[in-house]
């Protein structure tokens, strides 16, 4: 790891500290400034979509760890997400409890679930892996909607009450973005310490080199595993504020569909780094959202255009831009910020 | 007993049209090594394509079935050059992306060009009626989808088995550095073996169609078929063919016995199940890799 320029590490606890410098500290104090001025200054709709954007940071950040820490490809993120956003309903609904009981119960009821469909990443890898969470997610989505239909009320929306804290319930769009937002900054906080931690270690071993990994002592399965279970924590945690956030939501918010976006966001913002899965959400969300916005320039230019045809335009956008990703910069915007992280360290030398 | 056999006859039928679908992963699997997921979206176009063809521009039906697999052959040829040229060699997660990116492009066509969900109105050419076989009834488009789906997957293995470009095909799939010493261009087979697989998935379209209609579900058919070529193994054509008739009876029998619902994901659970007991499928290549 390269240091800014002018700075050295004396002690050991320098050499640990995830903030190092004087810019890192202003950084951090500038991002909770913002954090807090935010949503003071944003209109009701622009939170509603940041507010979904923190949701879906917190579940790629998940899927980082299993794909990009641990190289296991799962395709069924956003079923695992349904799994933690039925049970925290389910729990509240059904027992009272309260919403900090359910929220980390529901991560540990699709952790069990997500050790469950990682099973198999213990005996196949690659594309049958990929294959296997590709069918758990049909399978949970059914499992949701048919047998268990008279708990879940099938296709029919959950309805979740807000989260309460004492006196104060999250019920507007301000109130809920500093939970949220306080949520995905524990969340990437814990997976940026769990990335250094012995566990992340193991998993970037097993990830770049799994013969050689078990060589070294490392245990395979156990690694596999655990992968799958805090990815399936982190879709669960997703999960269950996606529920008290929406307070009404059906399985189609947790489509095959979702799970591309969520592998493809992680793409775009780069694996196995921490700042890849809020580059690439934050990329993807601004995309839709100019897309979105020049909808009706579009249609008011070329009128001949339906609105099916309209509407299938953030599809041909979306495919595109995770193509041209994978063919020009498989690495993401992550790697894209190293080089600029690089240049600014050294800076005003160049190299 | 004889809801039985019902059953097993129309998922024999079922079977043998997912197999077609099947053919297209297992071709493109084993000549390239990409496992396709837009194979299903492939199958949406052709589908559409084949209904437009015939009833809005009012084409007799074969110039329509001819024209709608040509040009999907076409497609699945040019699919090859970009973007999957580019991506031979790389990770197993960004050529899965890579071709459901592809798939969600697919879609965004069908969408713009059709209407969102649209459903189309389908061109019948199999003869409507019923056989009978002692107190079993088949529909006899069950029956006549069953039969040519079989001959067109057996003239696809005679193709594959005895002409100059089937063997070029099964060459490449033993390697490639090999191939292109012989004077064999490797992208070119690659694009041949694209379109080959369009054209069978399309070919499977048209026949689903006939049996369940043609709508945006011809995407998730062409998915379920992944089920079957896993349980026959994805490296072997006649495994798939053989994978795909077992899911397609079971399928039906889990739907008769079970409930309906669970036919749709079937599939995937046959699927789970061969992947963790036989992940290389009653008849695939065994490539031991334990970790």
């Amino acid at each position: 790891m390269a240091l800014p320029s002018g700075t050295f590490n004396t002690r050991y606890e320098q050499a640990f500290a995830i903030f190092r410098t004087k810019t890192h500290w202003a950084m951090l104090v500038g991002l909770f400034l913002l954090l807090a001025i935010l949503p003071l200054v944003l209109s009701s709709y622009l939170l509603t979509v940041i507010n979904i954007m923190l949701i879906v940071i917190i579940a790629v950040q998940g899927l980082n760890i299993v794909i990009g820490y641990c190289g296991q490809i799962n395709f069924g993120h956003a079923a695992f997400m349904a799994v933690g956003a039925y049970s925290s309903a389910l729990l509240m609904n059904h027992f009272g409890l309260s919403f900090w009981l359910c929220l980390p119960l529901a991560g540990i009821i699709t952790a069990i679930i997500g050790i469950l469909f990682g099973l198999p990443s213990v005996r196949v890898k690659g594309l049958y892996l990929a294959l296997v969470t590709l069918a758990a997610q049909f399978i949970i989505i059914y499992v949701i909607e048919t047998p268990l239909q008279w708990l879940t009320g099938g296709q029919w929306a959950l309805r979740t009450p807000a989260p309460k804290l004492w006196a104060v319930t999250f019920d507007t769009q301000v109130e809920l973005f500093y939970l949220i937002a306080g949520f995905t900054v524990l969340m990437t906080f814990l997976a940026k310490n769990l990335a250094r931690t012995r566990i992340g270690r193991n998993f970037v071993a097993v990830r770049d080199n799994d013969i050689a990994a078990e060589v070294m002592g490392i245990n395979i399965v156990r690694t596999k595993v655990l992968a799958f279970a805090i990815a399936s924590f982190y879709a669960g945690v997703a999960g269950s504020l996606w529920a008290h956030y929406q307070q009404a939501f059906t399985t189609t918010d947790f489509s095959l569909m979702q799970s591309i976006w969520f592998v493809g966001m992680l793409i775009v913002g780069g694996m196995g780094t921490i700042v890849g899965p809020i580059l690439g959400t934050m990329f993807i969300t601004l995309l839709d959202q100019l897309v979105l916005m020049f909808t009706p320039a579009m249609a008011a230019t070329f009128p001949m255009l339906t609105v099916a045809q309209i509407s299938s335009i953030a599809m041909f956008v979306f495919a595109l831009v995770i193509i041209v990703f994978l063919v020009w910069e498989p690495r993401g915007l992550a790697h894209r910020w190293e080089i600029f992280k690089t240049s600014y360290r050294l800076w005003p030398f160049a190299y | 007993m004889t809801f039985f056999f019902q059953a097993v006859l129309s998922g024999l039928s079922a079977g043998a049209v997912y197999g077609l679908a099947a053919l297209g992963f297992v071709l493109i699997y084993k000549t390239t090594g990409i496992l396709n997921l837009a194979q299903g979206s492939i199958i949406l176009l052709g589908g559409y394509l084949f209904s437009s063809l015939a009833l809005q521009l009012g084409l007799p039906i074969w110039l329509a079935i001819l024209l709608s697999i040509l040009i999907m052959g076409a497609l699945g040829y040019s699919v090859e050059r970009f973007p999957l040229r580019p991506m031979l060699g790389q990770p197993h997660l960004a050529i899965i992306m890579v071709t459901l990116a592809l798939a969600i492009f697919l879609n965004a066509i069908v969408t713009s060009v059709w209407g969102e969900f649209a459903i189309m109105a389908t061109p019948y050419f199999l003869p409507a009626g019923t056989i009978e076989i002692g107190e079993v009834v088949i529909t006899l488009n069950l029956f006549w989808s069953f039969i040519i789906a079989g001959a067109i997957a057996g003239a696809f293995v005679l193709f594959f088995q005895f002409s100059k470009i089937g063997l070029n095909m099964r060459a490449t799939a033993e390697g490639h550095e090999i191939v292109r010493s012989m004077g064999i261009s490797v992208s070119a087979i690659i694009a041949v073996t694209w379109a080959a697989a369009s054209i069978i998935g399309t070919s499977g379209g048209i026949l689903t169609g006939q049996i369940r209609g043609i709508d945006y579900g011809l995407a998730d058919y062409g998915l379920k078929a992944i089920g079957g070529a896993i349980l026959g193994g994805i490296d072997s054509i006649h495994g798939a063919i053989i994978g795909c008739l077992i899911v397609g009876v079971l399928e039906t029998l889990a739907g008769g016995y079970i409930g309906h619902g669970i036919k749709e994901v079937f599939p995937y659970i046959i699927l789970v199940f061969a992947i963790v007991i036989k992940p290389y499928g009653l008849f695939g290549l065994e490539r031991i890799e334990r970790v």
